[in-house]
């Protein structure tokens, strides 16, 4: 009876926000002299012919996976209590620094990817480490230093881009790092089209999914089945708790941002790898803050993250057909700041009746179990604690 | 249970779209996919910042609209997302469309461009501020350039000529190539009127970040203090943070020179007082006559069309009458500059 109420409770909040979200959208577009309808078809028209149909699933693929890697990044920290902002400028000084790694050895196929991989992560780490540090020696605030960080992170990359690392020719409007050499390139999985019987798409699947599926993995059981993640999930949920059981709760502030570094390493390699062989000025940037949005919506479960990642992106192919109906692809940016707006509401809204309810039926027995899932953005006084 | 909820949130989302998908047939309108007759079914994709920047995706529309006005025909705007992770999409799905010819605005399309142009042979390809002398892009790509450091060394000799502080600045919105050649220019400028003129130069945001292009804030910033070092004009290339610059010339009653299009006109009044004149990058001109030439059958590709000093792709606006009394002068260098006795060096 309980366990079906509380399921309930935990289905109607995401239910809810999406509602809200819709009604919201629906009443913007219509504020703007559009048809609502119209914008809604093109969301789930994916094209005429089969070839365009497998595209527009590559573009949602290919948009997803460094979503999914930025969303997890966040999540990890998050289910700590931290709040790692700074995945933005780790990701650049990872890819930054891994782009000219990579360009700069010379290595066979598999081995070269790794070798880039691993430095990406390591460099990652490294730059999130100094957040860690700085936290448990001096007691800063993550949020502080992370976004500081970013700012220097920006300018560092510029800077290495620019310098030392720069391998486009004198006078080239794009400054970019030297091409990466074809044993460095990832190849792509359009080999599954074809094994399924579909239409080739005319763009390149990354084959990085595959990375993103297998690190989505390896954090679920992290998280989930070790010592490591039962420590960390219970130093997020009470710190003090946490303390008084004998975690290191220092220990776990550096760990936990190091894995978080480590996994934002890898958000800018998908494009590398799989499609600019190189880092430039014009490479994809703010996916960090993106992730924030999408572990927020995700409710910082791998699965949830996958979800987001794949609705976000979903969401963004249609930018360029809802201009070609005379929409405006704001409205994108819309639906998907209503949605995370509204899903954090809604799950605050729904913790607190659940809250609620247990206390009205067992007094000041154990506290509500639905706390292990929500969000993280609620715990923010009770992590101060932690690193304190 | 938060398996449930995603999979809950990502089920309602797919319902909630299927189930409009009937009714709405009647309601998309728009461009069928079938040619009408010989119009021109223009596609223009823009840069970050889009539709609306006061700068030259505007600029690029104006000789669009000129174009089809002269000529007839639709255009389909296209703007990139946020991160403009997708400029890609955008140049395929505008070919794939049939728009003919694609016109992409701004040097970042550099890349996707070349992807994208030989995939579609059939279709002719524009590139803004992209070179493509080489052919590197593909056969049906046309490189429209300018010479901005030309048309920047105009401001920096009205600039070392009406200043008194002998003292001018530059604001660069982002630290790249492209405006590098307009800080070149500007301080080559001023140094041929006056080489003991102090030239301060910043830029807003290092290479790679291109917030600079964006942020009226810093753009203020960064001129308020060029003032107070002693500045007395200050040329701004830095887009839509160039607001900024001119707020700040307001505030400490000094003047400021605008960017790529004549600023005077579109500025409010208080800031009309203050922009003596702006460097003019002729876009829409450049864009309407590509299109021409492609309505005529005279684009070959693989090629650039440099805006320079002699074409008027490039100069000084006069709105205000501000630089009148130095009309001659100026004259004068651009006579010099058109003569080749000056070459204008494109990198500080």
């Amino acid at each position: 009876m309980t366990a079906l109420r509380r399921l309930g409770t935990s289905l109607a909040a995401p239910a809810l926000a999406v509602v809200v979200a819709l009604v919201i959208t629906t009443l913007v577009i219509v504020l703007i002299g559009q048809n609502p309808l119209t914008a809604l078809q093109v969301l789930v028209d994916f094209g005429d012919t089969p070839a365009q149909q497998t595209q527009a699933i590559v573009v949602i693929l290919n948009r997803a996976v460094p979503l999914f890697l930025a969303g997890l990044a966040v999540s990890v920290a998050f289910r700590m209590g931290l709040f790692n902002i700074g995945v933005e400028g780790q990701y650049r000084m990872a890819t930054v620094v891994a782009a000219g790694v990579g360009a700069a050895v010379v290595l066979p196929g598999p081995l070269h990817v790794l070798l880039i991989m691993v430095v990406a992560m390591a460099v990652g780490a490294l730059w999130a480490g100094i957040v860690a540090v700085l936290k448990v020696t001096r007691g800063v605030s993550e949020v502080i230093s992370s976004i500081m960080l970013n700012f220097i992170a920006l300018g560092t990359a510029s800077f290495l881009l620019t310098g030392p690392l720069r391998g486009s020719p004198e006078g080239a409007s794009i400054i970019t790092t030297e091409r990466l050499p074809a044993s460095a390139q990832f190849p792509a999985l359009n080999g599954l089209f074809g094994a399924l019987g579909l239409a080739q798409p005319r763009g390149q699947l990354f084959g990085f999914l595959l990375v993103a599926v297998v690190v989505g993995i390896v954090v679920s059981v992290l998280l989930k089945r070790t010592r490591f993640g039962f420590d960390l999930r219970a130093t997020g949920l009470s710190p003090s708790a946490a303390t008084a059981s004998g975690i290191d709760a220092r220990r776990m502030v550096v760990k936990t941002m190091l894995i978080s570094g480590a996994i934002a390493g890898l958000i800018g390699l998908p494009d590398l790898l799989g499609r600019t062989y190189s880092f430039g000025t014009e490479f994809t940037a703010g996916l960090g803050f993106l992730g924030i949005a999408v572990a927020l919506l995700g409710r910082n479960s791998p699965l949830g993250i996958a979800f987001a990642a794949l609705l976000f992106a979903f969401l963004d192919r249609a930018a360029v057909p809802l201009q070609f109906a005379d929409i405006p692809a704001s409205v994108v940016t819309i639906i998907q700041g209503t949605i995370v707006l509204s899903v954090v509401i809604a799950n605050e809204v729904s913790r607190q009746v659940t809250k609620r309810r247990a206390g009205r039926q067992s007094g000041q027995a154990t506290p509500p179990a639905a706390d292990a899932t929500g969000p993280a953005g609620t715990r923010i006084d009770a992590r101060q604690e932690a690193g304190a | 249970m938060t398996k449930a909820a995603a999979l809950l949130l990502a089920g309602s989302l797919a319902l909630a779209a299927c189930a409009s998908d009937e009714e709405s047939s009647s309601a998309s309108g728009g461009s069928g996919g079938s040619g009408g007759g010989e119009d021109l079914k223009i596609g223009l994709a823009f840069d970050t910042g889009g539709r609306g920047d006061q700068s030259f995706n505007d600029s690029a529309v104006a000789g669009v609209e000129a174009a089809i006005e002269e000529l007839g025909g639709e255009v389909q705007e296209l703007s990139p997302n946020d991160d403009a992770s997708n400029r890609g999409e955008l140049l395929t799905q505008l070919a794939e469309a049939g728009y003919n010819p694609v016109i992409a605005v701004g040097f970042n399309y550099d890349e996707v461009i070349a992807e994208v142009a030989p995939q579609f042979p059939d279709t002719t390809f524009a590139q803004v501020d992209g070179s493509n002398a080489d052919g590197a892009k593909g056969d049906n790509v046309t490189g429209l350039l300018f010479a901005e450091e030309q048309g920047s060394f105009l401001a920096g000799v009205a600039a070392a000529l009406k200043t008194e502080t002998n003292n001018v600045g530059f604001v660069g919105g982002v630290e790249s190539p492209l405006i590098e050649k307009f800080q070149a220019g500007f301080a080559a400028g001023a140094e041929a009127v006056n080489p003991d003129v102090e030239v301060q130069v910043q830029y807003l945001s290092p290479a790679g970040d291109f917030s600079g292009f964006g942020d009226p804030q810093k753009g203020k910033l960064v001129a308020q203090g060029m003032y107070q070092n002693g500045a007395d004009i200050v040329f701004h290339a830095a887009g839509g943070s160039g607001e900024g610059v001119f707020e700040a010339a307001v505030e400490a009653g000094k003047r400021a020179i605008g960017v790529d299009s004549d600023q005077y006109l579109t500025a409010p009044a208080d800031q009309q007082a203050v922009i003596m004149t702006s460097m003019l990058k002729r876009v829409d001109n450049a864009v309407q006559a590509f299109i021409k030439a492609y309505a005529e059958g005279e684009v070959e590709g693989a090629t650039d069309v440099t805006n320079d000093l002699s074409t008027g792709g490039v100069g000084l606006s006069t709105s205000g009458g501000y630089i009148d009394d130095i009309a001659d002068q100026i004259e004068e260098f651009e006579q010099q500059i058109l003569d080749g006795e000056i070459t204008v060096p494109t990198t500080p």
